[in-house]
């Protein structure tokens, strides 16, 4: 009876995060018992072991690379308000409203999204995917099915065909341009039931 | 009490018979989890990339929006995952009016609100006062008469079944447990070995109201120590010290011997280790398929609308976990006896498990898992990931003149 306001009233802040995120209130409450299901300390926070222990997690090829985008850089630890921002971006892009220029970038648009995947690539955050990082990648989807030459191989081609101002690296807005066919709505998002 | 009791059992069967006519297959039932999963493969994902990708050549090659692939069902697993979900209980669709089972916070209006606090007020102070004096009135029947029975010299096997039974009956009450058999031909016979998926304790009960099995487990302290060591002495049970449970060889030699003798019940087994919710079936541990004598698989599949029977051992200890069954409307399950298996020749028994595993979720309407019940508590083997490495290399690269490992 009237758990939502239960749940919710455990939260801080809940109205700002909603407002930000766009999830609606059950989301929340759903996205709050998943992160105490993985809370399993119960101290409030999640390190990433507890993102660790999830199965089908450990199984990805960048599974280690997911987990470190939840972490904002020299932090330890993950409270639920930046878990929900971070999985934000993943809902499927708002149709109904209109571009708004002098609004901030929603979470979940077309941009946020292809940041997002910029920065799996993008270790070190200095907003170039080098020659290195890429190779990276390319060795965890990879590892044993293909040689060291065959790995630099295809990370030369890439860089080659994607590379437009010829720095060897990838930036931002040359990786934005070799993926405008892709449909990124469609590829990173999660469509949240209810 | 028993004359009260039985128009309550009345009164829940009308219930219960007029909601279904039987359990209906659980397909019915589905799980609704947070989010929508996308069913298409890595092989038809990446397909998708390549056809929008900006390569000209014909040949399949890396594209810098693979990653993108990797990276959802990543997420998805951090928001909702196979594995972790099969130990919480299962939701429903519509409200059973237990507070329990109201997961997704719906509204409830005044109307609904009267009704719940009715039900409230019958379950705690009608049902469940009830159900915990027929409980204690069970096993305290089982422990004395199970040990005046072993002081009789003969044994008198026929006298210790009936004991067992009637307690067993007992028990089931006090749980409301509507319980519907299926194929009682199948009925698991001496010198076999009964295995069935495992979502509670009780469903040792569930079991054992319909027929005689010989338990295993380790022996506790405490009142459950009592009761294990007044079952020995009328029918020969098999409790492990703690230190003897480590011991594979030791276990399978007890285990082979109790079977070798056709005048000893059949043995009771849960393969899968641990409670799982009631929605899949989890690895078998292969143990009991070594020992190379029959086995007679049992599917239990509990209704969850009249309360869920699921333990979460590390949500619940037992006394609460007792106290919300008795407090719930009924457990309302189904049992199915499958025809005997045994070990094919060439089949070793991880395979021979797997094939009863198969059989069992089939007819309880279960998901097959392959997943170890115990990845509860521990980690992922490293050939997954090798797994899905070789799957997205297989689809994604294969230029001419590579040599693929």
């Amino acid at each position: 009876m009237g758990s939502t306001n239960s749940t919710l009233s455990k939260i801080p802040n809940v109205e700002e995060l909603m407002q930000e995120t766009g999830f609606t209130p059950a989301h929340i409450v759903r996205l709050y018992d998943r992160f105490e299901a993985l809370d399993k300390e119960k101290t409030g926070h999640l390190r990433p072991q507890d993102f660790g222990a999830i199965n089908r997690l450990a199984m990805n090829p960048i599974g280690d690379r997911i987990i470190g985008a939840f972490f904002s850089p020299g932090q330890e630890t993950v409270d639920f308000h930046s878990f929900v921002r971070i999985l934000a971006h993943f809902r499927p892009a708002d149709k109904k409203h209109p571009k708004d220029p002098s609004m901030p970038e929603p979470v979940n648009s077309r941009t946020s999204k292809l940041k997002f995947a910029f920065q799996l690539y993008d270790q070190d955050k200095d907003g170039k995917i080098s020659r290195a990082e890429l190779l990276q990648v390319l060795r965890s989807m990879l590892e044993m099915q293909v040689t060291e030459e065959q790995l630099e191989s295809i990370a030369d081609r890439t860089i080659q065909e994607a590379d437009l101002d010829k720095d060897d690296a990838i930036s931002f807005e040359e990786f934005r341009k070799s993926l405008e066919k892709v449909n990124i709505d469609h590829k990173m998002s999660i469509r949240f039931l209810r | 009490m028993y004359i009260s009791h039985l128009w309550e059992r009345q009164c829940l069967c009308c219930c219960v018979n007029s909601v279904s006519l039987s359990i209906p297959l659980p397909h019915s039932l589905s799980v609704s989890g947070i989010i929508a999963k996308e069913l298409s493969s890595l092989e038809q994902e990446i397909q998708e990339l390549r056809a929008s990708g900006t390569t000209l050549s014909s040949e399949p090659e890396f594209e810098m929006a693979d990653i993108m692939y990797f990276c959802r069902r990543g997420v998805e697993s951090i928001v909702d995952d196979e594995v972790t979900k099969r130990f919480s209980a299962q939701e429903l669709e519509s409200w059973n009016l237990l507070t329990r089972s109201n997961f997704n916070a719906r509204h409830i209006s005044l109307r609904l609100s009267v009704l719940w606090g009715l039900g409230l007020f019958i379950r705690y102070s009608f049902l469940l006062p009830l159900r915990v004096t027929l409980a204690a009135s069970g096993i305290g029947l089982l422990v004395v008469l199970t040990t005046i029975v072993g002081f009789i010299p003969s044994g008198w096997t026929y006298l210790s079944e009936k004991i067992h039974l009637m307690s067993y009956r007992i028990c089931v009450r006090s749980l409301t447990a509507i319980i519907t058999y299926h194929n009682s031909e199948n009925k698991p016979k001496n010198g076999g070995i009964c295995v069935a998926n495992h979502t509670t304790p009780i469903d040792v009960i569930i079991l054992a109201n319909d027929g005689c099995y010989s338990m295993v487990g380790q022996i506790h302290g405490g009142l459950i120590g009592v009761v294990q060591r007044a079952m020995v002495k009328s029918s020969p049970h098999i409790w492990f010290e703690r230190s003897e449970v480590k011991d594979r060889h030791l276990v399978a030699e007890r285990l082979s011997n109790h079977v070798a003798d056709k005048t000893k019940h059949p043995i009771l087994i849960f393969p899968e280790g641990t409670c799982i919710n009631n929605t899949s079936v989890m690895m078998f541990k292969k143990g009991s398929f070594e020992i190379g004598c029959t086995v007679y698989p049992v599917a239990i599949k509990y209704d969850p609308r009249f309360g869920d029977a699921f333990w979460n051992s590390s949500k619940f200890g037992m006394v609460n976990y007792l106290l919300r069954m008795m407090s719930s409307w009924a457990i309302v399950c189904s049992v199915w006896y499958l025809p005997p298996m045994s070990r094919e020749e060439g089949e070793d028994a991880v395979q021979f498990a797997n094939r009863v595993k198969a059989a069992i979720a089939t007819q309880g309407g279960l998901v097959d898992l392959l997943w170890d019940g115990g990845l509860k508590r521990g980690k992922v083997k490293n050939t997954f990931k090798e797994e899905q490495q070789k799957l997205y290399s297989k689809s994604s690269i294969n230029a001419t003149g590579w040599p693929l490992k």
